[in-house]
This record gives structure tokens, C-alpha cells and sequence, in this order.
């Protein structure tokens, strides 16, 4: 059996176990549809919400751009496990003895304003937008792999599945199909990844591999990497590089990016209580932790397998891979099937028959270059996000773990995708059209609605997916900076402050969110249309405060705003300031739920 | 339904409790996985320093604990108070 058709199995196995799961569940009980998660123990919700939270940009992009970067890198890893300290310390448990059903709601009901309400519900749109894009990106990576098409194709027939699978819908809300998708996503993260470990250091444990020793050379594995990428002119792997000041907000946005992303904080909302909202987000760090805690390893391991498969006749010193050895040996089969995506390519620019692999812009290996006669790095097109996915292959594991990779991709792009577009429609049918412009609209006028803002959705994601402002990872971040200027200061505000006022919420909110997405703007290009940008990351704007970090100076400017304001305008009245205080204890939890 | 003195030490506790946990989860991440690191760095762990090691694996181990002893510590706390859900 080819491999072609092996992917196809496995993924068409597990699409076929989630709609299953899906109409089980559903003949079951109705009413689990709609209050997915609640009388669910917290293991299970946060399983469900572990599988909803991981994303293409956790499963696909991220360890790839680790492994390319190294320590710098680390951010996304603290960022994304970070903020559900944040989320559990502070949002959670009151969130949730609130007893709505939305964040839009909450912040409308605090603030007792309808315009705090559309002004939530516009930067849900925003920030859920910004975050389909990165999602099309990894649904276009993974069906442009699986179905050997190039990655434009892919992305066009990914947005169609994406839709229809979102118009299908229903599945997303029961929670058992959300723990089969984990289980699935998991699987086909840590099982290449136990394989990698075993081969590389023995060790059948990937985290604790990544910190052993090669069992090739005996040394220790990091330092094993840290000599081969330095040989060939790249930044030392374990090391500080990135500027440091930068580093530290990027991490600080994603995480307050993630107590602030609405499809997250509803997870809590429906847990049967307060106690449970809070051991419900252990549990999801605990099943989120299974991976990202494996993702270093599968970064540091890809890196050092692709940089020996580049250099196979001892390193640097010795001789570069062949481009008849490419054409002919089947352990460099993973080049020639990922070069049809168009996301890998290479080039004999010196016609010396072999392809060198090192970091052109090095002034030592330019050095190096001119004696040997090398004419520029001849891996010319090496796109992180396909590292995860192309990783079993690199390492010349079993044709079903590559399928079962394949089928784990889908799951994790395609379940967050359908979800987040989802959550976009209702915003606009719900809470915008219903809610505030036409209140009057019949039930099948707002469905109608939905369905348009779903398609429109998907069309501005598909179209700003074929030039994204970055790896699927990178624009995924920018959605988080847009929620953490917006919803998170907004939400805590709301629980922890009786000083915060309307006026001030909302004019926290506009400052920070308009603030951040100009900066966006300014550096991505207006609406993200290439060519449009006045600035680079490279050299931004703000000394070196990149686009993707400006997110928690936006957060900032929120709460200064909203204090500010509220100091300036009328105090609370009485009942605010009560519910606020019946926010902050458990106790009549149950009654607000059945409302 | 207890009274607003009693709800008012119980959120002062409340208070207390997360900002010691939000300490710790500043120091290991911003602290040791970033702007300490050069501090750890004579602390080996396994081809690098114990600073890389926070920044790529140790931080999320203290997260995980950070949150269920915060979980554990305020349901205990709900039923002294007498805030608890029955």
C-alpha cells in the first residue's frame, strides 16, 4: 500500500470515529448540544477544551519554529501554558458563578451597557478572525501534504472541508467527540515523537530525551546540537539571542492573549461548579502539558536529524548530501514529496552536483563558501510549518505513523478552525444583529445571518491565508495580542475592580484594541494586505517591540484608559457594585445557572 | 448567607493567595526562563543550563501545580468561610 493511500485511511478512520461519536452523542440527549461540558467531570471538559485549544498553530507550527530558533523560541511555550494560570487564578471561577453563557454577556451585564457589550463582541470578531488565518495556513500545509497537491490547491480544498465541516457544526458543541479528536491529536503528536527519542537517545520519554544524551556520540543531545548548528554558521541552538526586553512581553501577551480568547473562557461557563471551573483548568493544562512538554523535543530532535541528513559524510568538513543521493536513496523520500507543496525546495546553484546546507549570511562561512567553491545556501526554501508534519518522515518511521500525523494535523486545524468560525457567526447573528440592530429579526433571518458571516468568514480567512502575515504560529500570536488588549483587561477589571465603570470599560477597550491593531497594521500591512506595511519586525517601530509582543502594551493602555476614565465619570451604582461582589463567592453558584 | 465582614476576609484571603501564586509564576518564567538566566547559568542540566530548562519545560511543570494547589487551597477555603457550594 502506498503511503498516499495509508494517509488516506487514517484520516478517513478518524473523520468517520468524530461524526460517529458525534450522532451517538446526539441521539443521547438534545440538550447536550447546547450545554456541552456541563455535569461532565472536569477530566473530561478539560480534555475537550485541551482539544479545543490546540490548534494548527500548536500541532503543526509550533515545534518548527523552535527548532529553527531554538531558546528564543521559548516564549511560546510558557506563553501558551502561562496564561492558564491567569485564566484559572483570575477569570475562571467567577466567570463562572456568573452563570452566563458568554463573555460578551458578562462584560455588557458589569458594565450595564449595551455598548460595552457590542464593543466586546466587535474585538471577538477581530481577534477570532486574525486567528482563522493562522489556522488556514496549517489547513493548507496539511492538505497540500496529504493530498500531494501544492500548498495553494490544499488551502483552497482545506477552506472547503473547514466550512463544511463548520455549517455541519453540532459536532463542535459535544464534548465526547472533542475528547476523541484529543485523543487522536496526542496520539499523532507523541507517538513519532517516543519513536525519535528512542532512536536518537534511548530514551522512551521525549521530554526527558531532550535533555539526555545522544546515544550516537555519547555527549549530551543539546550539546551534540549546539556543535552541529554552529558548524554550519547558525546561531548556537541553547542560547540567548533575541532581545531580551521583546522576549518578555511576547510571552507576556500570549498568555494574557489566552486567558482573554473567548472559545476558551466558555469551556468554564458550563462545568456543573465554581470548584470545578477551577480543577477543570488543571486538567486542561494537564492534557495541553502532554504536548507542549513533548514539542521542544520534537524541535531539537527535527533540527538535529535534518542538519546530519544535510551533512551525511561527517559535518560540515566532510561532504554535502548528493543531489543524486536525494533523487535515489529512499530516506530522502520526504524531500522530494514535500518539494510538490512548494513549501521545500533546494537548488545546485554551484552545479557541483551536491547540495550545501549552511547559514549564508555567516561572515565565517562566507569565508568557508569562497575557499570551497559554494555559491549560497542550496536548501533555498525551508518552511517551518511543515517540520512537524514532514518529521515522521525525516525520520524514516513506519508509513502508519505518518498517516496517523496526517489524520492528527487535520484534527487539530480543522476542530479550532470550524469552532472559532463558529463563534464568529453567532457573534455577528447573535449578539450583533439580534442583540442590537434589528432585535425584531425572525429565527430564520438570524440563521441566515450566521451562515453569510460564517462564509464570509472563511472567504477573508482564505484569501489572507494565501499570503499570511507569517508562519500559521506567528499569526495565531497576533490574534492573542488582539484579545489581550481587548477582552482580558476588560474581564478582570470586571471581577476584581468596583471603581471601573461603562464608560471606562468601553473606552478601554477601543483604546487598546484600536492602539494594538494599528500597530499591527503598521508592521503586517494594512488589513494584512502584503506590501501595505510602513514597518518590519525586523526594525519596528517602537525600539524592538515587535507586532506579535505589542499585545500587552495594548493590555496596559486598556487598564490606564479605563481607570483613568472611570475616575473622571459617575461611580458604580449599588447593584454593579453587589454583583460584583456576588461574583467573587461560590456559594448560590447552582441557581444562577439554571437562570 | 454570610455576612460582608465575613465575605470581605475571605476575599482578602482570596487575594492573598493569588498573588503569591502570580509571584511564582512570574519568577519562574519571566524570572528564571529569561532575565535570571544568566544567573543559572552555572547550573548544568543536561547539555545546557537549569535556565533553559525552566524556559522550555520547568515553567510549565510549576503552572501545573500553581493551579491545583490554588484549587485545593480555595475549596478548602470556600467551606471554612462558609461560601462553599452544597
Amino acid at each position: 500500500m502506498d503511503q498516499f493511500t495509508i494517509n488516506l485511511l487514517f484520516v478517513g478512520a478518524s473523520f468517520a470515529l468524530y461524526i460517529g461519536i458525534a450522532i451517538w452523542a446526539r441521539a443521547g440527549s438534545t440538550s447536550e448540544f447546547y450545554a456541552a461540558g456541563r455535569g461532565v467531570h472536569p477530566v473530561t471538559n478539560g480534555m475537550a477544551t485541551a482539544a479545543d485549544w490546540m490548534s494548527a498553530a500548536s500541532f503543526i507550527s509550533m515545534a518548527g519554529l523552535i527548532a529553527f530558533t531554538g531558546y528564543d523560541n521559548s516564549s511560546f511555550l510558557m506563553g501558551w501554558t502561562g496564561g492558564y494560570v491567569l485564566l484559572a487564578l483570575l477569570l475562571a471561577p467567577y466567570l463562572r458563578k456568573f452563570g452566563k453563557f458568554t463573555v460578551s454577556e458578562f462584560i455588557g451585564d458589569r458594565f450595564y451597557s449595551q455598548t460595552a457589550r457590542i464593543v466586546a463582541v466587535v474585538c471577538l470578531i477581530v481577534a477570532s478572525t486574525t486567528y482563522v488565518i493562522g489556522q488556514m495556513t496549517g489547513v493548507g500545509v496539511a492538505f497540500g501534504r496529504f493530498l500531494e497537491v501544492d500548498n495553494t490547491t490544499g488551502l483552497f480544498i482545506g477552506a472547503a472541508v473547514v466550512f463544511a465541516y463548520a455549517v455541519f457544526g453540532g459536532m463542535k458543541g459535544v464534548t465526547y467527540t472533542q475528547v476523541a479528536q484529543y485523543c487522536v491529536l496526542i496520539t499523532a503528536y507523541t507517538i513519532p515523537a517516543i519513536f525519535i527519542s528512542l532512536q536518537l537517545t534511548g530514551n522512551p520519554i521525549p521530554a526527558l530525551g531532550l535533555f539526555g544524551e545522544h546515544a550516537a556520540s555519547g555527549e549530551p543531545l543539546l550539546a551534540k546540537l549546539d556543535a552541529i548548528v554552529t558548524e554550519l554558521g547558525f546561531n548556537e541552538y541553547t542560547a540567548h539571542h533575541a532581545d531580551t526586553f521583546n522576549m518578555v512581553l511576547f510571552t507576556l501577551s500570549l498568555m494574557i492573549g489566552t486567558a482573554g480568547l473567548p472559545h476558551v473562557i466558555m469551556r468554564f461557563f458550563t462545568v456543573p461548579k465554581v470548584s470545578d471551573a477551577r480543577w477543570s483548568a488543571g486538567w486542561t493544562l494537564v492534557f495541553i502539558a502532554l504536548l507542549y512538554l513533548t514539542a521542544p523535543a520534537v524541535g531539537a530532535m527535527a533540527r538535529l536529524n535534518i542538519s546530519e541528513m544535510m551533512w551525511p559524510n561527517g559535518g560540515v568538513n566532510g561532504e554535502a548530501v548528493t543531489v543524486q543521493q536525494i533523487e535515489n536513496e529512499d530516506r530522502y523520500d520526504w524531500m522530494k514529496t514535500w518539494q510538490k507543496t512548494g513549501l521545500l525546495n533546494w537548488e545546485d546553484k554551484n552545479g557541483d552536483g551536491k547540495i550545501q546546507y549552511y547559514n549564508d549570511k555567516s561572515a565565517a562561512m562566507q569565508e568557508m563558501a569562497a575557499e570551497k567553491g559554494w555559491t549560497g545556501n542550496e536548501l533555498t526554501k525551508f518552511n517551518r510549518d511543515i517540520l512537524v508534519l514532514a518529521n515522521p518522515e525525516i525520520a524514516n518511521l513506519p508509513g502508519w505513523v505518518i498517516g496517523l500525523v496526517a489524520a492528527g494535523g487535520l484534527a487539530a486545524a480543522l476542530s479550532t478552525a470550524a469552532g472559532l468560525l463558529l463563534a464568529i457567526s453567532s457573534a455577528v447573528s447573535h449578539d450583533l444583529i439580534k442583540g442590537a440592530i434589528n432585535p425584531q429579526i425572525s429565527e430564520k433571518g438570524e440563521l441566515m445571518s450566521a451562515r453569510v458571516a460564517m462564509a464570509v468568514a472563511i472567504v477573508v480567512a482564505t484569501y489572507l491565508g494565501l499570503n499570511p502575515p507569517g508562519f500559521a504560529a506567528q499569526t495565531v500570536a497576533l490574534a492573542f495580542g488582539l484579545a489581550a488588549a481587548s477582552i482580558f483587561p476588560a474581564l478582570m477589571m470586571g471581577i476584581f475592580s468596583t471603581k471601573v465603570n461603562n464608560t471606562g470599560a468601553v473606552a478601554g477597550m477601543i483604546a487598546g484594541i484600536t492602539v494594538t491593531l494599528i500597530y499591527i497594521f503598521l508592521h503586517k500591512g494594512w488589513f494584512f494586505i502584503p506590501g501595505t506595511n510602513s514597518f518590519s519586525d525586523a526594525d519596528p517601530l517602537l525600539g524592538t517591540v515587535k507586532s506579535t509582543s505589542f499585545g500587552a502594551i495594548g493590555a496596559a493602555i486598556n487598564f490606564a484608559v479605563a481607570y483613568t476614565v472611570s475616575g473622571m465619570t459617575k461611580p458604580l451604582p449599588a447593584e454593579i457594585k453587589a454583583l460584583v461582589e456576588s461574583v467573587r463567592v461560590p456559594r448560590g453558584a447552582g441557581a444562577a445557572q439554571n437562570k | 448567607m454570610a455576612d460582608n465582614s465575613q465575605n470581605d476576609a475571605y476575599w482578602s484571603a482570596n487575594l492573598r493567595i493569588i498573588k503569591i501564586s502570580l509571584v511564582i509564576w512570574a519568577i519562574v518564567s519571566f524570572g528564571f526562563g529569561i532575565l535570571l538566566r544568566p544567573m543559572l547559568s552555572g547550573i548544568a542540566v543536561g547539555g545546557t543550563d537549569l535556565g533553559f530548562w525552566f524556559a522550555q519545560q520547568g515553567s510549565i511543570i510549576v503552572f501545573l501545580i500553581l493551579i491545583f494547589n490554588y484549587a485545593m487551597r480555595m475549596n478548602k477555603l470556600d467551606r471554612d468561610h462558609g461560601v462553599d457550594e452544597e
